[in-house]
């Protein structure tokens, strides 16, 4: 699977993606790849605040609980609901269908803090390693 | 993942060419999947799967006093099985809490074949050792690393093992064994049993002859869906079959009568290792047993959740997972007695907040007899 070339992306394998002032986030595809069957979701609920590099949510594998890292700091103003019912689809579009919420950055210059495309594929080459 | 340092069965050259997910389990490098957990679990219960459990231990005990040794060191009878039976029983320690649990062949008159879990092999072979000191006539050896052993597991597997033997697969009752069979010009020992509740088989080879086999066995049963399958739907398919797991259903400080394996101990055979803290906790009552739940609320129980009821803790879970085939999250938990009935609403510790889970009817999933 190729990696979107407009989407930042943090070390902890979520992925951005700048929708004016706010950023629609997911996991990557290494991330499901690495969690294998993706059974189980929990997002936070609208209107809550988050931190970069702070947990909003866990996604759980038939073997792993794991959880996933604010790219950017803001409110959620959107979660995706079809993921309680069909948490396969983080597995099946991880960087579509599988988003996972929608950030109303409050501090826009922090995405300068992740990496561009070609330096994530280069984490992840040396993390498989 | 540095997988130097970790232990390797005879097949570990296999699950790399098929592509298996290496992990380290209790100090093996075995696969956790080849395509996916799910699919490998759907794929056992359809058609067929084949996993490498070689890494299992294995003590050969015979001699004139073998029978005498396990009927002392185990809580099941095994007095009365007749030559190529296989039984089922825990072995306890003098409080009753459970050093392993296992499956004794009786390959002969004084000849047992014992089957022990990976993590416990040491442990379990100076235990067994320590007691027959008190059986000049039973000599007990660690045989594991001259045995590796596959498990051929789903409905269709005598059909794929019947392919390559001219042995009568269909004569191999549940819990029988045949030794000195021919599989594909390999010799085996093999017997109907298996961990993941379908019909299957488990054979076992000499290390030599075990990565040959498992490719011929993957050739030949391709046409009916045979699959290589990791230890993680191992792991599901036992859980939804409601078998319990060393180190998480039991261990040490969990007695045979709490694991719900009360029907494994057998008190009218004689004296046995832990049959005084058994009779007595029989007679008093159990401190904890051993529940089925289903989660009511969203979320995935896991070993060591708390499970509470009115707020407060009463208990935790051993096992817990989504179940592929029946599409909801189950979990196994030590509840107080009280509390086990099926029905009974508890809730279980997710993340700091209390989920409702509801207390079912065990085993979660049972094949339909053929």
């Amino acid at each position: 699977m190729m990696y979107p070339k407009e989407f930042r992306y943090a070390k902890t394998h979520e992925w951005a993606k700048v929708e004016g002032d706010l950023a629609r986030v997911g996991i990557t595809n290494y991330a499901q790849e690495h969690l294998g069957d993706i059974v189980f979701v929990e997002l936070p609920e609208v209107g809550r605040q988050v931190k970069q590099g702070e947990a909003f949510g866990v996604v759980e594998s038939v073997k792993a609980v794991s959880d996933c890292y604010a790219p950017v700091s803001g409110e959620v103003v959107e979660i995706n609901d079809t993921l309680a019912d069909k948490p396969e689809t983080l597995n099946q579009d991880p960087h579509g269908e599988g988003w996972m919420v929608v950030i109303r950055m409050s501090d826009p210059a922090e995405l300068n803090n992740l990496m561009d495309v070609a330096a994530y594929e280069k984490h992840c080459e040396e993390e498989a390693h | 993942m540095g997988t130097e340092e970790l232990k390797k069965t005879p097949l570990y050259g296999n699950h790399l060419k098929y592509g298996g997910r290496i992990i380290d389990f209790a100090g093996w490098a075995l696969p956790v999947q080849f395509r996916s957990i799910i699919e490998e679990h759907h794929q056992v219960r359809r058609a067929a799967g084949l996993f490498d459990v070689s890494d299992m231990g294995e003590l050969d005990i015979r001699g004139p006093q073998a029978l005498e040794l396990l009927q002392y060191a185990l809580t099941n009878d095994m007095s009365t099985m007749a030559v190529n039976q296989v039984r089922y029983s825990p072995m306890c320690d003098q409080r009753g809490g459970v050093v392993d649990d296992l499956l004794v062949y009786r390959l002969g008159e004084n000849r047992y074949f014992v089957v022990i879990n990976a993590g416990n092999i040491e442990k379990d072979y100076s235990w067994v050792k320590e007691l027959a000191g008190r059986f000049p006539g039973a000599n007990v050896d660690n045989v594991s690393a001259q045995v590796a052993e596959l498990a051929l597991q789903g409905p269709n597997s005598e059909a794929i093992l019947g392919r390559l033997t001219r042995t009568d697969l269909s004569a191999i009752r549940y819990y029988w064994c045949l030794q000195d069979v021919d599989v594909a010009g390999v010799k085996c020992m093999v017997s109907r049993t298996g961990y993941t509740g379908e019909d299957g088989f488990e054979i076992f080879c000499s290390p030599e002859e075990a990565p040959g086999l498992w490719d011929t066995l993957l050739e030949e049963g391709d046409e009916q869906g045979l699959w290589p399958c990791g230890l993680g739907c191992r792991d599901t398919l036992r859980f939804e079959a409601t078998m319990p797991l060393y180190g998480q259903e039991m261990d040490d400080d969990t007695t045979p009568l709490e694991a719900g394996l009360g029907k494994y101990v057998k008190f009218d055979k004689g004296d046995f290792v832990g049959r005084e803290p058994l009779l007595e906790e029989k007679r008093t009552g159990l401190r904890k047993k051993l529940a089925g739940l289903e989660m009511v609320g969203r979320g995935i129980a896991r070993t060591g959740y708390p499970v509470l009821k009115d707020g407060g803790k009463v208990g935790y879970v051993t096992t817990g997972s989504y179940s592929p085939t029946l599409d909801r999250n189950l979990a196994l938990a030590f509840v107080p007695p009280g509390l086990a009935e099926v029905g009974t609403e508890v809730q279980v510790e997710i993340r700091g907040r209390g989920v409702d889970a509801r207390v079912v009817r065990t085993p979660f999933y049972r094949r339909r007899e053929k």
